[in-house]
């Protein structure tokens, strides 16, 4: 049977197709929808774990139980997870274990375009990368059988443009997979020095039979055409590149790690002038001139962002590509970066945190965007958790005045995913500072994931609810406030009277994300002519509804939902909500 | 035969479902399809475009080449603007009338240019602009605006009404299937 599928689709239907048992992931764009297709099959055991780190560990202990296992996350939830990544190597599996990476060139939703391939080598794990759904799901189901024949985990590399693109791909009926026998084998199972020694030496011999492997699969295709032009390519730059060379002869790579160094050279005996498309990283290039093959690569195509057929026609072909409005000026055209949401809860406290004037070491999150205009709220934004122990840093540096100015947020999943150990490290170290959860009730950026403290699982069923305030006190926090960010006056008057204590403090933000569908404001934000003064307050919330137009405040009333911040934010009463019929 | 549309919009106009009518519609005429979507932080009221190519041939890459485009479906002015370089020569231009300020405009730190309409019909020789905005209205809620813009992109694509409306049927949520169809209808006949 033919569907149109996404990859990550795809990749979940060959985790059924390949009868994998345990996935386990925590949500990153591009990857996320992996893990929630693959639980749409009732025969896979899937779950949200808190971080990436947990995931693939619960994946490597049922891989290591006999059962085929999986973990998908972006490119840098394999940073938080290449700790059991490193060492699983070593350890090899007994049931197969894959892990998906999505790497996001040009940063859609990512703040760095690291190239995951470096882990695999890294690691020294064998690595796939497929180009269209249907390479997706193909080499899902092979690493299954890689990972059980080389006995190692098998990496699956997919970017932004093969994750979020949908082609027509190829359904097959599951694998009947039994569970395998569980021995007890410390010798290959419990890595310590005198076992991690044998085991170092397996991994190296198993990088050779798989370079060895390699040469002999159909994952690398050799197509010779032209002998004058070839290009050699993987993943969605392999796309780009037929487009824009299409009579040249090519060497696609599936197997992205081990590089097959025998196919390279073949290709190099067989075509004069050879182009090494890949995006980021020169890894293909830089392989080649090892080998001694004269390549075009780096020196013409970009290490940053991502590619594209015309970015290949310009920079290879020197061709331009036809425009309309050739002599357009399109630097008038205003950009529109991502803004909150109409009704997003941050607002409410971003705008309080503005108004307080306060240094605000920020996270990972939609309330990431708070730094931008007008709100410009957020001070720092490294990685998840950072939000929390970069507070206790900068409080360090800087002192005492500068701790009554700053304050630490974190958004609720980002703070189970790793605020716990930096708000545990402020407390333990006798440090002071405010930290601020925004509880949504949700994990919002990467599309409504349920995490430890909705009390949600994966399916939307009842679990456990994490106790933000008894989890607080437990690690040693007295002072634990709770308020709604859109009562601004009380939000101010708390964050205010916190960030002045000579103690660690947690505020929790609590309000739920406004495009949950339990959710419902109703009515629309009017104007009253009369009492507004045009003092634009209610314009530095930053709600894409309300503007300024010929002279008056407008709210526009296809996008505003009835939130009603703005009304708090107003002095004069100027805001008045109308509900429908009203 | 390739076919490249390219839709563009703002985030959470349903540009996502857009591409994915033509896709599904796509398939049952049993063309190769490659859809490109946007997902996560864009999608926060970001400026967003989304690919469909589809034809009697292989499709090798799902991201439209500038300059290339069969359709350009813009769910709202500015986005027609800045993604024209899309069109191919001869190309069409389908833009809603809709306008919605982005956050430099309503901070006052830029303009939003005045007559994009007009430009736009200078330039491109097959321009369509559709006030897609009250017809979904009339046809239910301001949320059917990208089902009246596929109805009246249908007109031009090489795939059956039939199928069109099939397709609607079984990919919208079933509370809305009358609405969809009625915005479909309005976008068609517009």
């Amino acid at each position: 049977m033919k569907e149109l599928l996404l990859a990550n689709d795809a990749v979940a239907r060959g985790l059924y197709e390949a009868g994998v048992k345990v996935v386990s992931s925590y949500p990153g764009t591009p990857s996320t929808e992996i893990t929630q297709a693959a639980a749409r099959y009732k025969e896979i055991d899937t779950e949200w774990a808190p971080n990436e780190k947990v995931a693939l560990e619960v994946a490597s202990g049922a891989a290591i139980a006999g059962a085929r296992a999986f973990s998908a996350m972006k490119h840098v939830g394999l940073n938080v997870a290449a700790d059991p990544l490193f060492t699983m190597s070593y350890i090899g599996v007994n049931g197969g274990l894959v892990i998906a990476v999505a790497d996001d060139p040009a940063m859609h939703s990512s703040q760095n375009e690291q190239d995951s391939r470096y882990y695999a080598k890294a690691a020294k794990i064998m690595m796939l990368e497929p180009s269209d759904s249907q390479e997706a799901k193909d080499f899902t189901v092979k690493a299954f059988s890689l990972s059980e024949q080389f006995d190692s985990p098998i990496l699956l590399r997919l970017t932004t443009r093969v994750s979020h693109s949908q082609s027509i791909t190829t359904l097959k009926d599951p694998q009947e997979i039994v569970l395998k026998d569980y021995k007890k084998n410390p010798s290959k199972n419990v890595m310590m020095p005198a076992m991690a020694r044998v085991r170092h030496e397996i991994v190296e011999e198993r990088i050779k039979k798989q370079e060895e492997w390699s040469y002999a699969s159909d994952l690398n295709k050799m197509v010779i055409k032209d002998e004058k032009v070839g290009f050699i390519s993987s993943g969605i730059a392999f796309q780009y590149a037929q487009e824009a060379l299409p009579n040249a002869s090519y060497l696609k790579l599936g197997v992205v790690y081990p590089l097959s160094k025998k196919h390279l050279l073949d290709f190099a005996s067989k075509v004069e002038k050879i182009y090494v498309i890949e995006e980021l990283e020169p890894i293909i290039e830089t392989a080649c001139k090892a080998l001694g093959i004269s390549v075009i690569g780096k020196d013409k195509l970009p290490v940053t962002g991502e590619y594209s057929v015309d970015l290949l026609r310009k920079n290879l072909l020197g061709m331009d590509s036809f425009n309309y409005l050739e002599d357009f000026d399109y630097s008038t055209v205003p950009v529109r970066p991502p803004v909150m949401c109409v009704g997003c809860p941050h607002r409410g406290l971003f705008y309080a945190l503005k108004r307080l004037n306060l240094t605000v070491t920020g996270d990972i999150g939609c309330y990431t965007l708070a730094a931008l205009e007008p709100l410009s709220a957020m001070d720092t934004s490294i990685c998840m958790g950072a939000g929390v122990s970069a507070l206790h840093g900068f409080n360090k540096a800087r002192g005492n005045a500068a701790m009554k100015k700053t304050v630490g947020v974190i958004g609720d999943s980002t703070f189970v995913h790793s605020g716990i150990t930096g708000l545990i490290n402020i407390v333990y170290n006798k440090g002071v500072g405010t930290v601020i959860v925004l509880d949504n009730s949700i994990t919002g950026m990467t599309g409504h994931q349920n995490n430890p403290l909705n009390g949600l699982d994966l399916f939307g069923n009842p679990a456990k609810q994490v106790d933000l305030e008894m989890l607080a006190k437990s690690i040693g926090i007295e002072r634990i406030s709770v308020i709604d960010p859109f009562d601004i006056k009380e939000t101010m008057r708390v964050i205010k009277e916190e960030v002045e204590q000579d103690e660690p403090s947690l505020i929790i933000a609590r309000r739920p994300c406004a495009l949950l569908k339990t959710v419902k404001y109703t009515g629309k934000v009017f104007v009253d002519r009369e009492k507004c003064t045009k003092c634009k307050v209610c314009m530095r919330i930053g709600c894409p509804a309300i503007s300024f137009k010929n002279g008056q405040i407008e709210i526009d009333e296809s996008q505003c939902n009835g939130c009603g911040l703005c009304i708090n934010v107003c002095a004069f009463g100027a805001l008045v909500k109308k509900e429908e019929g009203q | 035969m390739i076919k490249s549309i390219v839709i563009a919009g703002v985030g959470g106009q349903g540009t996502l479902l857009a591409s994915r009518l033509i896709g599904k519609a796509a398939l049952a005429m049993d063309y190769d399809v490659k859809i490109s979507e946007v997902h996560g932080m864009a999608q926060r009221g970001g400026s967003v475009i989304t690919y469909v190519r589809y034809g009697d041939e292989s499709i090798k890459s799902p991201i439209i080449p500038l300059g290339e485009a069969d359709i350009l479906i813009a769910f709202e002015q500015l986005e027609a603007l800045r993604w024209t370089k899309y069109l191919k020569k001869g190309g069409l231009l389908l833009s809603s009338s809709q306008r919605i300020d982005p956050m430099p405009v309503i901070t006052g730190k830029m303009e939003y240019p005045e007559g994009i309409g007009p430009l736009l019909c200078q330039t491109a020789e097959n321009m369509c602009f559709i006030g897609a905005y009250d017809l979904a209205v009339k046809a239910g809620s301001p949320k059917m605006v990208n089902t009246v813009l596929i109805g009246r992109a249908a007109r031009f694509l090489d795939i059956d009404k039939d199928i069109w409306l099939e397709v609607v049927k079984t990919t919208v949520p079933k509370a809305f299937i009358d609405m969809n169809l009625n915005a479909f209808e309005a976008g068609y006949n517009f």
